[in-house]
């Protein structure tokens, strides 16, 4: 079967758009059937900048650390390496965290990726279904023989990001409108809860063992099980402070018993 | 269970209790106050987005500078000391390195 017209066209006209260094598609030509490399041009140019300003947009702290000259160097590169497979512009640049960690020119801000995985969650979050959350109430109503067996379900907003370095307290120095004056130690490991409560996007600092201790709930893990795997990590793991702090954030919508397994 | 640590029902039901006091102190609603709080803020915007992302590249982009093959060539593009970046330290001095200190 014959290819859509359209589908060939497409076909031929894309491929130079994020080279230039590729011909001008044949097919492109003006009213004489000259080359029509200047219009080319302008339309390459758009695509380019269209998805820089994409990536600028989803990723504003990581522009802000950079300043916005490296930065769409940065991109520009991604952008070339990695053309959108979606129309949904939202959803592009989900690979810039990991080209930011292999990104030669920006080594020396090891913590930069991480604070990108911490602004995409974001976005995650912010595009997230809405669900009604799990109220403490829920909980009281729990016969305390029952409580080890629980299994929670996150809300679809919910997510956690690990980090060696002082990602969290990048991130919220850099995101807001407030100048950032104090010198921050990036070598204290942190880890964000994002959650969305209500309409708005909340990130939060993990205390510690809250990530495993979160991540485990994630991956369907009972009450008990989940604490066990957060203390082994963490011995001063505080389960008290971790449910209270979970329940406050919204990040969980229902739960059942597990005791079936 | 082939966790190394288990956790005491008692140890369990104890840290509860501690986290529904602490959430009772914080927010004294009832289910059917906080539900109501929680309807009433719910006007969720539809058709939000984000700025920017459906522009066009229209004014300024509309150059043909980010298509030259110059652009950034050879890769030879330094660190612009551009951003908030230089107030996070990594003890040490350790710039250049990916590993924690």
């Amino acid at each position: 079967m014959q290819p859509e017209p359209h589908a060939s066209y497409a076909a031929a006209f894309a491929p130079a758009l994020l080279d230039p260094v590729r011909e001008v598609p044949s097919i492109v030509t003006g009213p004489c059937g000259k080359p029509a490399v200047t219009c080319y041009n302008v339309y390459r140019n758009n695509v380019t900048v269209s998805l820089i300003d994409a990536l600028a947009s989803i990723y504003p702290a990581v522009q802000r650390l950079t300043g916005a000259e490296f930065f769409r160097a940065m991109a520009r590169f991604h952008v070339r390496e990695t053309p959108p497979n979606s129309p949904l512009l939202f959803d592009y640049g989900r690979d810039f965290p990991a080209f930011i960690e292999r990104y030669e020119h920006a080594q020396s801000l090891p913590w930069l990726a991480d604070v990108a995985r911490i602004e995409r969650a974001w976005l995650d979050a912010y595009h997230a279904a809405d669900s009604a959350l799990l109220l403490p109430s829920a909980l009281a109503t729990i016969a305390p023989d029952r409580l080890a067996g629980l299994v929670f379900t996150l809300h679809p907003a919910t997510r956690v990001v690990r980090s060696s370095y002082a990602a969290v307290t990048i991130f919220a120095a850099n995101r807001g409108t407030e100048s950032a004056d104090d010198s921050i130690d990036a070598s204290l490991p942190e880890d964000a809860l994002i959650t969305r409560p209500d309409v708005d996007v909340v990130v939060q600092l993990l205390p510690p063992g809250g990530a495993v201790f979160l991540t485990c709930l994630m991956s369907g893990c009972m009450l008990a099980e989940a604490a066990a795997a957060a203390l082994e990590e963490a011995p001063d793991f505080d389960l008290a402070t971790n449910i209270a702090g979970l329940f406050e954030a919204g990040a969980f919508a229902s739960l059942t018993s597990g005791d079936a397994r | 269970m082939s966790a190394k640590t288990t956790i005491s029902s008692l140890v369990l039901a104890g840290a509860v209790s501690t986290a529904l006091a602490t959430l009772a102190s914080a927010a004294p609603l009832t289910k059917a106050e906080a539900d109501a709080a929680i309807a009433a803020k719910k006007e969720k915007c539809f058709g939000v987005a984000l700025k920017g992302q459906n522009d066009c590249a229209a004014g300024p982009g509309t150059t043909c500078q980010g298509t030259s093959t110059a652009d950034f060539q050879g890769n030879a593009w330094k660190f612009v000391q551009g951003g908030t970046c230089a107030s996070i330290e990594l003890p040490g001095g350790k710039k250049g390195s990916l590993k924690p200190v």
